[in-house]
């Protein structure tokens, strides 16, 4: 700089200078004080659910709802940065003792008092949602991602809106739903809500749903397996015969998705779905392992990934080889692995990055390795 | 002592190649069914220590905020000891070896753990796991015998040098993190040649050790001792945290010396670990280590390296099981006609320091010697001490010729 005048500082500017400096100083001071923990964790002690902290919910209530499902009210941490109705949120909850992400619709609100909701349905050998229903107590804390998603209504929100679901995919609609209907000025849409489930009784909010549908706020149709068959989607023109002047929000199962879309698409109509990734990972004997190169290896189910990553030129790191030490552990990132020492699978579902041992696991299926 | 392969009548002979690897079949049972119990409790245990410890070391440090006053220095240096104890052994050693990996519990996890030690945790992880579990008690092999600093086997010649090893041994208990990081750094092998010091990977090694004992250095004795000056507590503070390092690193020391050091735990050659299998491997942990008998406090103060024996063959096994493993493994001992060392922390501490203390002598010297032919022996050991290599062979081979010309007689 050639400048010798000295550079103008608004007063309010080094006001907040010193302050940053400030609050900088007492940062250091207390990471000093702390180390080698971090003050994180120390605060994490006494309020999980601060402003800096990991997103964090507390379970404020879980109530329960039609077959095998239950209500789960969270208080989601300061850092909570609120949802659109029809959007999910990724929860990390200890079962048995091991942290396991699932996803969730948010099934109310944004309310005032901040609180999130999920609804969650067991379904059969479901570690997760069966813990939520069954097992999950008030008070528990639980771990949280931010909002994410895209099915949401458009703003202004549709004039003719169709919402077609199945299953536990009513969650992220009813959520839009509750919003739209608590609105200080409520919206008088025209809306068509059809819902396809296993039986009268199976209904996730089948009471609030026929409620609506008596005051006038919605049109609904209930479609039950049991008496009905499932919903076809070519009789989706005799249902709802102004089909082709609505836009359509979806979601349920794969099969039902697919459907509409072909449906939709040769009409060129308006179509938002949502579909439920779910968990289940293909597993057998080896697979392709992907690293962060872009290198894929073909390994089998009888020889480590460290072995085979080695063989294939890939950089490892590695240590006793024998499954002790703990030095050659990598992220999986998706996928399944078998312990050679007894055959124990470890599935990785996307973003869970479950830390591996690479000298005694085995591909089970196709495996992405984050290294 | 001496390696178990040059033994005269070896601990292990009894035993066939199929009941060796019959032995790890048994293990692998016991480690399987750990495996499926592990859960819910496991994860609370853990959780509930590390918040107990936390909440005990900011207790500490709060009192000794104003540790000018004596009882408040000594509430807070026993509390900060006992604290610094609990994180190194139950928390720290046992999530850096992966113990609670299973978790998936990003802050309880071997990846990003950091404890409150010199050495930074990825070097120990690698000194540690990888070289001591993998090739414990293997002479040349597993640098947790003596710390390459000390003379552990009858089979190492003996230099006047050795003399000073029970010094060097108190010397290195008293401030033992550090001598910890020095050995994860090899530090003696990496200091020696212009060449090893100049390695970049050395040189990262070092500088990363560096910060972290400097971070370390700073919070015992400038960032805490400046909280309390308000009290005027300064220097009382700086005291009682030495104190508590003082604590930590004596107990880690004795605890960890006994785990390989006492009298009755073998070693073995390089050669011996050649082609070994899933059950020689568990065979020579099993012949490897030893137990510090005790009470539930004693367990846990010690991080539960008391059941070093069960820690040896399932590192990475919760430690708060190694109490409800050690019945079983001790039965499988039992069955197989092999000895499982086990006794109370002042036997096994004294054990280990006499051996120290033998090994720092000539060979036989310390058992040789009686009052009456102590000032015989006195010369003996001036003239090895003082005399040449060739002096000292000399000496040596006479005792050994005495030696076994006594068995000969006593035999006869």
């Amino acid at each position: 700089m050639s400048t010798l005048a000295p550079p103008r500082v608004d007063r309010r500017e080094s006001g907040r200078s010193l302050r940053d400096a400030a609050i900088t100083r007492v940062r250091r001071l207390a990471e000093a004080a702390v180390t080698p923990l971090v003050p994180a964790d120390v605060f994490d002690m006494i309020n999980p659910l601060r402003s800096g902290a990991d997103l964090r919910g507390r379970i404020l209530s879980i109530t329960p709802e039609a077959a095998d499902s239950a209500t789960l009210d969270i208080l989601p941490g300061k850092d909570w940065a609120g949802h659109v109705p029809g959007q999910y949120v990724r929860v990390g909850v200890d079962v048995d003792g091991v942290r396991q992400w699932r996803t969730y619709s948010l099934t109310h609100g944004p309310r005032p008092d901040r609180s999130i909701s999920i609804t969650v349905k067991a379904i059969p050998d479901g570690v997760v949602s069966n813990h939520l229903v069954r097992r999950a107590r008030a008070g528990q804390l639980i771990q949280l991602g931010q909002a994410d998603g895209d099915f949401v209504l458009s703003d202004p929100m549709p004039d003719k809106l169709l919402l077609v679901t199945a299953g536990s995919g009513v969650t992220p609609v009813i959520g839009m739903l509750r919003n739209l209907f608590s609105r200080a000025v409520p919206i008088r849409g025209d809306i068509v809500l059809l819902h396809s489930a296993l039986s009268r009784s199976e209904v996730i909010f089948g009471e609030e749903l026929r409620r609506y549908a008596a005051d006038g706020r919605l049109r609904l149709v209930e479609l039950h397996t049991d008496v009905d068959g499932m919903l076809d989607v070519a009789d989706l023109d005799s249902i709802v015969p102004d089909v082709a002047e609505r836009t359509t929000y979806a979601c349920g199962p794969v099969g039902l998705l697919d459907a509409i879309e072909e449906h939709h698409g040769a009409r060129g109509l308006p179509l938002h779905i949502e579909r439920f990734r779910t968990a289940t990972v293909v597993t057998g004997e080896g697979g392709s392992v992907t690293f962060n190169s872009g290198t894929t290896v073909e390994a089998d189910g009888a020889t480590p990934i460290l072995d085979a990553a080695e063989a294939a030129g890939v950089l490892m790191p590695s240590g006793c080889r024998m499954g002790v030490c703990f030095g050659c552990v990598l992220p999986l990132r998706e996928g399944a692995v078998r312990d050679l020492r007894n055959g124990q699978l470890t599935i990785a579902a996307p973003g869970d990055g479950v830390i591996i041992q690479t000298c005694i696991n085995a591909a089970a299926g196709a495996c992405d390795i984050d290294h | 002592m001496t390696v178990l392969q040059k033994k005269p009548v070896s601990p292990v002979g009894h035993l066939s190649p199929e009941e060796i690897e019959q032995i790890g079949v048994e293990l692998d049972a016991i480690r399987q069914e750990f495996l499926d119990a592990r859960g819910e409790s496991d994860a609370a245990y853990i959780r509930k220590v590390i918040d107990f410890q936390r909440k005990l070391e900011l207790g500490s440090r709060a009192v000794l905020l104003a540790s000018v006053f004596p009882p408040a220095w000594i509430v807070g240096t026993a509390g900060l000891g006992i604290a610094k104890i609990i994180e190194n052994m139950e928390i720290g050693h046992n999530i850096m070896h992966g113990q609670w990996d299973w978790m998936r519990d990003p802050k309880i996890h071997s990846t990003t753990w950091e404890w409150d030690n010199a050495s930074p945790s990825e070097q120990w992880k690698h000194s540690h796991n990888e070289l001591h579990h993998t090739y414990t008690n293997v002479v040349g092999k597993d640098n947790d015998l003596g710390y390459g600093i000390m003379r552990v086997d009858e089979d190492q010649r003996w230099i006047p040098m050795y003399l000073a090893q029970p010094v060097w041994n108190f010397i290195n208990a008293c401030f033992f993190e550090y001598g910890i990081a020095a050995y994860d750094l090899e530090l003696g092998k990496n200091l020696a040649s212009e060449k090893r010091r100049k390695n970049p990977e050395f040189q990262a090694q070092y500088k990363v050790t560096l910060q972290k004992i400097r971070n370390q250095a700073t919070k015992d004795y400038v960032v805490h001792p400046l909280l309390s000056l308000p009290t005027g507590s300064f220097l009382p503070t700086i005291a009682a945290n030495f104190t508590a390092n003082l604590m930590r690193n004596l107990w880690t020391h004795s605890v960890i010396m006994c785990g390989h050091f006492p009298e009755g735990v073998e070693t073995f050659e390089k050669a011996s670990i050649e082609g070994e299998t899933r059950g020689d491997w568990y065979l020579r942990q099993m012949l490897g280590s030893a137990n510090i008998s005790g009470g539930k406090t004693m367990h846990f103060m010690t991080g539960n390296l008391s059941h070093q024996i069960e820690h040896h063959l399932f590192p990475d096994l919760p430690s708060n099981r190694y109490s409800e493993i050690a019945p079983k493994v001790k039965d499988v001992f039992q069955r197989y006609g092999l000895s499982y060392h086990e006794a109370s922390l002042p036997k096994q501490v004294y054990s280990a320091w006499h051996k120290v203390v033998r090994l720092s002598l000539p060979n036989g010297w310390l058992a040789d010697t009686t009052p009456a032919n102590a000032p015989k022996q006195l010369a003996k050991l001036w003239k090895m001490t003082t005399g040449g290599p060739k002096v000292r062979r000399a000496i040596e081979a006479r005792s050994k010729q005495e030696a076994r010309r006594r068995e000969a007689t006593a035999a006869a």
